[in-house]
């Protein structure tokens, strides 16, 4: 399907209903597009000639709205970007202010974040997995999965009181000690996910209907990747080994033993077994760092009014979606002068009609679904 | 030939359906039925809002700093308060805390220097008026009344 070329109709219209062409508009209240995105397509038939993505249906500037806080208050607000990895966005805006500051994390503050970001890459990559079966047609999938995501969120909820917009960390550290029961929690939702992974892909991999609707769909390979600035799953699954957790370590990831799976063609269902395998490998991070769980501080020296230098920042981490930036520029008073989000979702989105063009509507669904967009970090 | 075998008989489509069928066990069942249950949550929930008298007394802990009035992003707390000529301190008048706007992302709470605010475990804040959403300082210190909720 992907083959086809992309033809211009041969015989010119005389009338409109002798055109072949028809744009449709799918979106922004279609079920699959994952929230509020517009795809306009020209279509040929079933085949789609080429893609427009029309967004800020969601948007609500969460940039702007920095200007007018202090580096404290605006914390909460990066946890609604992606909100589907509030922990996530939360380190990448921590880790901002920082190094704006110039300030130490202790070492056990460090360990609990890993733990808490990899705990949130399973989460998303659960609700990523659940959603996109759904979305091709495969029901069970979504219920088992926020079943796991759920035993997740339980942690999240324990240790920091939210479940999905968590605030968890604070600027040079955490605000809460680890509860009695976090790190057998943790490693217990390890153990689960490894057995729960196999059922995943007892109802997926070898089906012979998932892996008809996702081989040879939506393919980028790894030139284009780069040249789209597309990062996460997305390039790892053409074949780069490109993950900044290993590129340059953030939070004592250097500490940690693990593995970047990749995969070489870059279709859908790579891209599949590429989030499966890096749930896989957050499980072994997570065992690594509960174990050598070090005691002490979890606050550096940061004052109760933060009040950076002038200057700028950026930070980059690996969100579970991709490279998300953080880029703070500071006057030297209470509120940031500027701060500007590189949503891994957003530079991600702008690859779809690449791998759009020439395949079928129906796999249009399949491929927004794998690109794994949050409208919330796309909009902002 | 084996691949011909599974053309015929299916059988990845039956390991997935033999996937989806041992789930449904009574004992993997794990909807909460949540109005009739009321699932518990856990110790540190951010919920509804409280403002916290002394046990005995019954007098407010609060101190009237304004420290979570600054803190809030989202400048819903209101404190007032007015000076006692004979203790030379600040006495609690009014407390206003709007819960439409607010999103329990708990910087009030950690302000705090004498633990008088705190989130506390109850979640449904649901009321017929926009008003209703805004809570004084009695609603504060006495907290929602508990619905039960049938059907
Ligand atoms: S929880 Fe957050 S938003 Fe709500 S009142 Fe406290 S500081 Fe303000
Ligand atoms: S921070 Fe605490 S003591 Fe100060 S005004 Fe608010 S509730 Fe009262």
């Amino acid at each position: 399907m992907a083959e086809t070329t992309l033809a211009p109709p041969e015989v010119q219209a005389e009338t409109l209903l002798d055109s072949n062409e028809l744009v449709l508009n799918m979106g922004p209240q279609h079920p699959s597009t994952h929230g509020v995105l517009r795809v306009i397509l020209k279509l040929d038939g079933e085949t789609v000639l080429g893609t427009d993505c029309v967004i800020g249906y969601l948007h609500r500037g969460v940039e702007k709205i920095a200007e007018n806080r202090t580096f404290q208050q605006f914390a909460p607000y990066v946890d609604r970007m992606d909100y589907v990895a509030a922990v996530s966005n939360g380190l990448g805006y921590c880790m901002a202010v920082e190094k704006l500051l110039d300030a130490e994390v202790p070492p056990r503050a460090q360990a609990v974040r890993v733990i808490l970001t990899e705990l949130n890459r399973i989460a998303s990559h659960l609700l990523w997995l659940g959603t996109h079966a759904l979305d091709i047609g495969a029901i069970t999938p979504v219920f088992l999965c926020f079943r796991e995501r759920e035993e997740v969120l339980k942690i999240f909820e324990n240790y920091c009181g939210a479940r999905l917009t968590t605030h968890a960390f604070r600027i040079g550290g955490l605000q809460y000690e680890t509860y009695d029961t976090f790190e057998k929690q943790c490693l217990d939702l390890c153990d689960l996910m490894e057995q729960k992974l196999k059922e995943y892909h007892d109802l997926l991999t070898g089906n012979r209907i998932w892996v008809r609707r996702t081989k040879g769909v939506g393919i980028l390979n790894a030139a284009d990747c780069k040249d789209y600035g597309v990062t996460g799953p997305l390039i790892r699954a053409a074949g780069i080994e490109w993950d900044l957790r290993k590129a340059q370590p953030y939070c004592g990831y250097e500490n940690y033993d693990f593995d970047i799976p990749t995969a070489e063609t870059g279709d859908t269902f790579d891209r599949y077994m590429v989030r499966m395998e890096e749930m896989v490998q957050s499980c072994r991070i997570i065992r690594q760092a509960v174990d050598a769980l070090p005691e002490g501080p979890i606050k550096g020296k940061v004052g109760k009014v933060i009040k950076p230098p002038p200057g700028e920042a950026y930070v980059s981490i690996e969100a579970p979606k991709g490279e998300l930036g953080y880029y703070i520029v500071s006057d030297g008073s209470l509120n940031p002068y500027r701060v500007r989000v590189r949503p891994p979702s957003f530079v991600n989105l702008g690859a779809l009609d690449k791998m759009c063009r020439g395949s079928l509507v129906a796999d249009v669904v399949a491929i927004i679904g794998t690109i794994d967009i949050v409208l919330g970090e796309v909009d902002r | 030939m084996a691949n011909l075998i599974n053309t015929f008989l299916l059988t990845d489509l039956l390991k997935g359906l033999w996937t989806t069928f041992k789930n449904q066990k009574p004992s993997k069942v794990v909807t909460e039925q949540y109005p009739l249950n009321r699932p518990p949550v856990a110790e540190r929930y951010r919920g509804a809002p409280r403002l916290n008298t002394h046990p005995e007394t019954s007098e407010t802990l609060c101190i009237s700093c304004n420290l979570c009035a600054l803190a809030c992003p989202e400048q819903l707390i209101v404190v007032t308060s007015e000076r006692n000529p004979e203790t030379k301190r600040k006495d609690l008048t009014t407390f206003t805390y709007d819960v439409s706007r607010c999103m329990f992302c708990g910087l009030c709470e950690d302000a705090c220097p004498v633990d008088a605010l705190e989130l506390t475990q109850d979640f449904e804040l649901a009321t017929y008026t926009r008003e209703g959403q805004i809570w004084d300082r009695q609603m504060l210190e006495e907290g929602p009344l508990p619905v039960r909720y049938t059907h």
